[in-house]
């Protein structure tokens, strides 16, 4: 137990001293029983604050600190790392009084609040035992989920680096929103094109184990050990055998809408969602299909020559064991029928960003033409609508990114489509961040001669064959009705629902838009808060291709230091019971969610290896014989008496 | 003097301490007189530390947990939604308004509603007015 504490009070610049008293919290740890030495530094987690650490646990012979400065979720490693040089790391602390007090309070009473953290801390602080990490394997497979670009760069980066990678994908075939697109900003490449040999290189990857039109229906486990089961949904369609002849669609007797092309192409019930495909096969869409009996129909298996097809085929669960996830489940686009202000998106001439996409695709459903939908002409005006359900405090406050970008391109490439065409853009601001947009924004101003109008669009209405788009350009104050033949909505882009099933299995939180919530916004953008679980893409936040790569390398790269070890360290924080007092009633075993409470000689036995320390356990015993370590009952109830 | 009242937190790791630290980088002012004590999971606070801390003299005493479905360790926020509504039975049979212990579900996203609950819950109990167990 710590006799000899020292107390080391940050001033994070002015982020606490500007607030907080730091000499008076000092001044009055000092006189706190069992705390040997307290003082202040500016930063102390820069290398000299450090380094101050260092020299006095040194010179005033210190057993245990408490730092009291930022959140725990922040420092709490830099300075246990500083203090494993002297000491057990759990003989050091941090009282947060940065996030949890000079941020939120002002003066006398943050001094106060400031004061009665670090004490209270001082206390816990010398309840805690040394204790040294419990090591467990590493499973050195990764579990990527989403084959969209992100996914895909993941898990070739893992991949190549030699190391298995398991990516599951919902939908037929990989490649995600970025195989739906036409051109990509600025640079115009073909999105499939430099899309295609990707998916290809993935399936074809020795390392890489693809369960496409599948689901993750499980995942249990921690770290390095996760267990995950996926449901491979039946495809009624063998994909080695299957040679994507196209006999079986042409004989296909249901048309439905095809999702791949936005509903504006209609598709079989026995399709491919596009030709380049990965895998490279058809599938039966069950919902569609006249009944999967071949008295009912079954002219498309009559009509396989490979003998691919099978009625009988039925779901399989398979499971995985992997060592760490990826989450690259992408986007949506905001539900257009909520945007009243453009009468719901009802009008079939009013179109999404996507559909638009699909409309310039050579391989689209109009084979790259622009047309009007309602007539099939070509519309000779044409406006966009940037944020579409974004930076709305109606719909999505924030801000999604690419809209700016995708949109001058929109604009641009109708140009190019439509020379005599007029092209209106509605635009709040423009933001064009990154590398030569700004230099492909001007091009569209300048040479393309788009009209930008600043202002946001009041309402839509119909007049004949023609949209009346009715707004206000703030830059003149002047009402502005232009009468269109059709409209571009810059949707909002929002976490895809899907997200929300799989960051409940993996206990990961999700912010108003969808998206998951990275473990530190600016250090920690790839990392979930629980270790082994990180973001790639859309996931996480709207963001670009080139955007959406580098986080999904960044995720790689983190995949591949966790599997550079052999063993991981586990937090030695698990419960303890007291075999000598448990009376075997059994409560902590039916409560722990882990299994970790098991019977030992008729008594409860914690198995430190399943343990994640939650303390239900101990919560729950009737007779207090379970602890947590550095969690102790009697270190919260010193805790308590301290803040009263 | 105005009445100040003395207010515990049993904040969990996962969600409603990261969404205190949420408030704080978003600047979200509250009362400082909630003092907040970290434990992994809501599931971790005993009934008894709870008891406790009326003894000694709290005014109110707060957890937060995950949301439903969201707790890091599967379930243990349901535990902690048990207990509290057994407790609250319990200090009303003690002569203590139930009120004073208060149970919310903030996410690590959640920093303007811990602000917003905090500045709720700091009222609540000042309009109570001391605890009746205060020495």
């Amino acid at each position: 137990m710590a006799r000899r504490i020292g107390v080391f009070v940050c001033h994070c610049g002015v982020n606490i001293a500007g607030v907080v008293d730091v000499e008076k919290v000092a001044e009055e740890l000092r006189k706190y029983p069992g705390v040997a030495f307290a003082t202040t530094y500016q930063y102390m987690c820069s290398d000299p604050g450090q380094n101050l650490i260092r020299e006095k646990i040194k010179e005033e012979n210190l057993d245990a600190v408490v730092i009291a400065a930022c959140s725990p979720a922040m420092h709490e490693e830099t300075f246990r790392n500083v203090c494993k040089e002297f000491f057990n790391p759990y003989r050091c602390e941090m009282a947060n009084i940065r996030e949890q007090c000079s941020w939120v309070h002002d003066g006398k009473e943050a001094t106060e609040k400031a004061i009665k953290l670090v004490k209270a801390t001082v206390e816990k602080l010398r309840g805690n035992e040394d204790l040294m990490p419990i090591l467990v394997p590493v499973e050195k497979r990764c579990l990527v989920i989403g084959g969209g670009i992100a996914g895909i760069q993941a898990a070739l980066d893992i991949a190549d680096a030699g190391y298995e990678v398991i990516l599951v994908e919902k939908e037929p075939s990989i490649g995600g929103r970025m195989a739906q697109l036409s051109e990509t900003f600025p640079t115009l490449d073909c999105s499939q094109c430099i899309l295609t040999p990707k998916m290809v290189a993935l399936s074809r990857h020795p390392k890489v184990k693809l369960y496409a039109y599948s689901e993750i229906l499980e995942i249990s486990g921690y770290v390095g050990n996760f267990t995950v089961k996926i449901l491979k949904k039946p495809r009624y369609v063998d994909e080695d055998k299957c040679t994507v002849c196209g006999d079986c669609e042409k004989v296909c007797p249901v048309i439905v809408p095809n999702e791949f092309e936005m509903g504006r192409k209609p598709r079989k019930a026995i399709y491919i969602p596009f030709p380049q495909a990965v895998p490279s096969t058809y599938t039966l869409d069950r919902e569609a299909c006249l009944g999967l009996a071949p008295l009912t129909c079954a002219q498309c298996k009559e009509a396989c020559e490979a003998d691919a097809i099978d009625y009988d085929m039925q779901p399989k669960i398979v499971e995985e064991k992997v060592g760490a996830i990826i989450v690259a489940t992408g986007y949506d686009l905001y539900d257009k029928n909520k945007l009243v202000e453009y009468g719901y998106g009802e009008d079939d001439d009013i179109i999404t960003s996507l559909e638009f996409e699909r409309m310039l695709s050579a391989s689209g459903p109009t084979q790259g033409k622009i047309i009007k939908p309602s007539t099939g002409k070509v519309p000779k005006k044409v406006v966009f609508i940037q944020c579409a359900g974004s930076r709305d405090k109606n719909h999505m406050p924030y801000c999604s990114s690419i809209c700016c970008m995708y949109t001058a391109k929109h604009a641009l490439l109708y140009k190019h489509h439509v020379p005599d065409g007029e092209a209106y853009i509605f635009y709040i601001d423009i933001r064009a961040t990154g590398k030569g947009y700004e230099e492909f924004i001007a091009r569209v101003m300048e040479e393309e001669r788009i009209n930008y109008i600043r202002g946001k669009v009041a309402k839509i209405y119909r007049e004949g064959d023609k949209l009346v788009v009715y707004g206000v350009d703030t830059l003149t104050g002047k009402k502005v009705e232009i009468k269109a033949d059709l409209v571009v909505l810059a949707m909002a882009i929002v976490g895809k629902e899907e997200t929300k099933e799989i960051a409940k299995l993996l206990k990961v939180a999700v912010d108003e838009g969808g998206f998951l919530k990275e473990s530190h916004p600016k250090l920690k953008p790839v990392e979930a808060l629980s270790r082994g679980i990180y973001f790639a893409g859309c996931a996480q936040s709207p963001k670009d291709i080139p955007s959406a790569v580098a986080q999904a390398s960044a995720a790689a790269s983190k995949v591949l230091a966790l599997f550079a070890k052999d063993k991981l360290e586990k937090d030695p924080l698990v419960a303890v019971v007291d075999e000598e007092h448990c009376s075997g009633c059994g409560v902590c075993i039916s409560v722990c969610p882990y299994g970790a409470m098991q019977w030992h000689n008729g008594k409860a036995k914690c198995i430190e290896a399943l343990c994640e320390g939650c303390g239900t356990c101990a919560a729950a015993c009737p007779s207090n014989n379970i602890e947590m370590r550095n969690y102790r009952d009697e270190q919260i109830e010193k805790m308590v008496e301290v803040i009263i | 003097m105005s009445f100040e009242p003395k207010i515990v937190a049993f904040l969990c790791n996962w969600c409603a301490y990261a969404g205190a630290d949420m408030a704080g980088t978003s600047r979200l002012k509250y009362p400082a007189n909630v003092i907040p004590i970290k434990v992994m999971c809501s599931g971790r606070v005993d009934p008894e530390f709870i008891l406790d801390a009326f003894k000694k003299g709290a005014d109110g005493v707060f957890i937060g947990g995950c949301h439903p479905g969201d707790c890091h360790y599967v379930n243990g926020n349901y535990r902690a939604m048990h207990r509290v509504a057994m407790l609250k039975k319990l200090l009303k049979e003690m002569g203590l308004n139930p009120k004073r212990l208060r149970l919310e579900w903030i996410s690590a996203t959640e920093g303007v509603k811990f602000s917003k609950v905090m500045k709720e819950f700091v009222e609540e109990i000042k309009k109570l007015g001391p605890s009746p167990w205060r020495k």
